[in-house]
């Protein structure tokens, strides 16, 4: 029978490995679809790793939010735009070992200056949402539509106007191309498309008195 | 035992990772796109962990927050991707260094 605390251990650093990998290849891989494709292998084991720490309802937020929506618009994107792929990488070597040293530079400055060993001593106590009596989902909605409504309304102006710009920038007229105008055809009336003339009768010449002559 | 220095480590990791792609990806946005996202994770990471170790609920909150921004921003960043390749017809970041009206 194997611990519980040895078992969460364990499958942290299985799903911290799986999520170091996956974003080692985000950056490294040569094709952009496949990169796109490991950024969600990185999101689903960070999922995981939320999971592990009881923050349920961000977890599958994650998932669904991030691998649903905004991963599938990155593929669509890279999809969609014709890139040639062996220009892509030019520089990459170059660049190589610059990246190498700054990354490891910052992160040995990092965990010197945040004191990891001084937060080693911190275990994961009791759940603080079970400590409450509800579940993960409503202690934060609890908190989100009491303390936080405000910014919750304004995250979702946020969202409306983003959905607005994207449409904007994108959004093409095409000279060439002839389109109807709907706003134009609800409005037209019946005076812009019949004009009734008045005029006096009259009768149509003496077919006899000008065809004549000619022949 | 899981500590509050594993997701902290990782957290670290994470950021470094996307500030290395940021480094030797020069030829594609796409990728570079793509590392902000890493490093927004990383944050995130970071936020979860405290929240959960302190028992405060305002660091989920603020990831929650976080999600939104960061899904806008990545929305209109590839609209302006897309732009971009309409216009130029590259995505190489060292060719696009003009700005016209």
């Amino acid at each position: 029978m194997i611990d519980t605390n040895l078992f969460q251990l364990i499958c942290f650093y299985g799903f911290a490995a799986v999520t170091v990998a996956a974003a080692l290849a985000v950056i490294t891989l040569k094709n952009s679809v496949h990169a796109v494709l490991s950024l969600v292998l990185t999101f689903f084991s960070t999922a995981c790793i939320w999971l592990l720490a009881e923050a349920e309802f961000l977890a599958i937020a994650l998932i669904v939010v991030y691998v649903g929506a905004v991963m599938v618009l990155f593929l669509f994107v890279v999809m969609m735009l014709d890139i040639k792929q062996e220009h892509v990488r030019e520089g990459f070597i170059r660049y190589l070992p610059v990246g190498i040293v700054v990354a490891l530079v910052m992160l040995a400055e990092m965990l010197a200056l945040i004191g990891v060993r001084a937060m080693h001593g911190q275990v994961m106590g009791a759940n603080p949402a079970a400590a409450a009596g509800m579940s993960n989902t409503a202690w934060l909605g609890q908190a989100l539509y009491t303390q936080y409504l405000l910014p919750f309304e304004i995250a979702a102006l946020i969202l409306t106007v983003g959905v607005v710009v994207a449409v904007a920038l994108t959004l093409r007229h095409r000279g060439d191309k002839r389109h109807e105008s709907a706003s134009e055809q609800v409005r037209v009336q019946a005076r812009d498309r019949i004009r009734v003339v008045k005029m006096a009768p009259s009768r149509p010449d003496e077919p006899t008195a000008s065809q004549e002559p000619r022949q | 035992m899981i500590t509050l220095s594993h997701f902290i480590v990782l957290g670290a990791v994470l950021f470094c990772i996307a500030v290395a792609g940021l480094f030797i990806n020069r030829k594609n946005v796409i990728v570079l796109l793509m590392a902000i996202e890493l490093m927004l994770l990383a944050v995130n990471m970071n936020f979860v962990a405290f929240s959960r170790f302190h028992g405060d609920v305002a660091g989920q909150v603020f990831v929650f927050f976080i999600l939104t921004v960061a899904a806008a921003e990545s929305a209109i960043g590839l609209a302006i991707l897309v732009l971009l390749f309409r216009n130029r017809s590259t995505v190489n970041v060292a060719e696009i260094d003009s700005m016209k009206g």
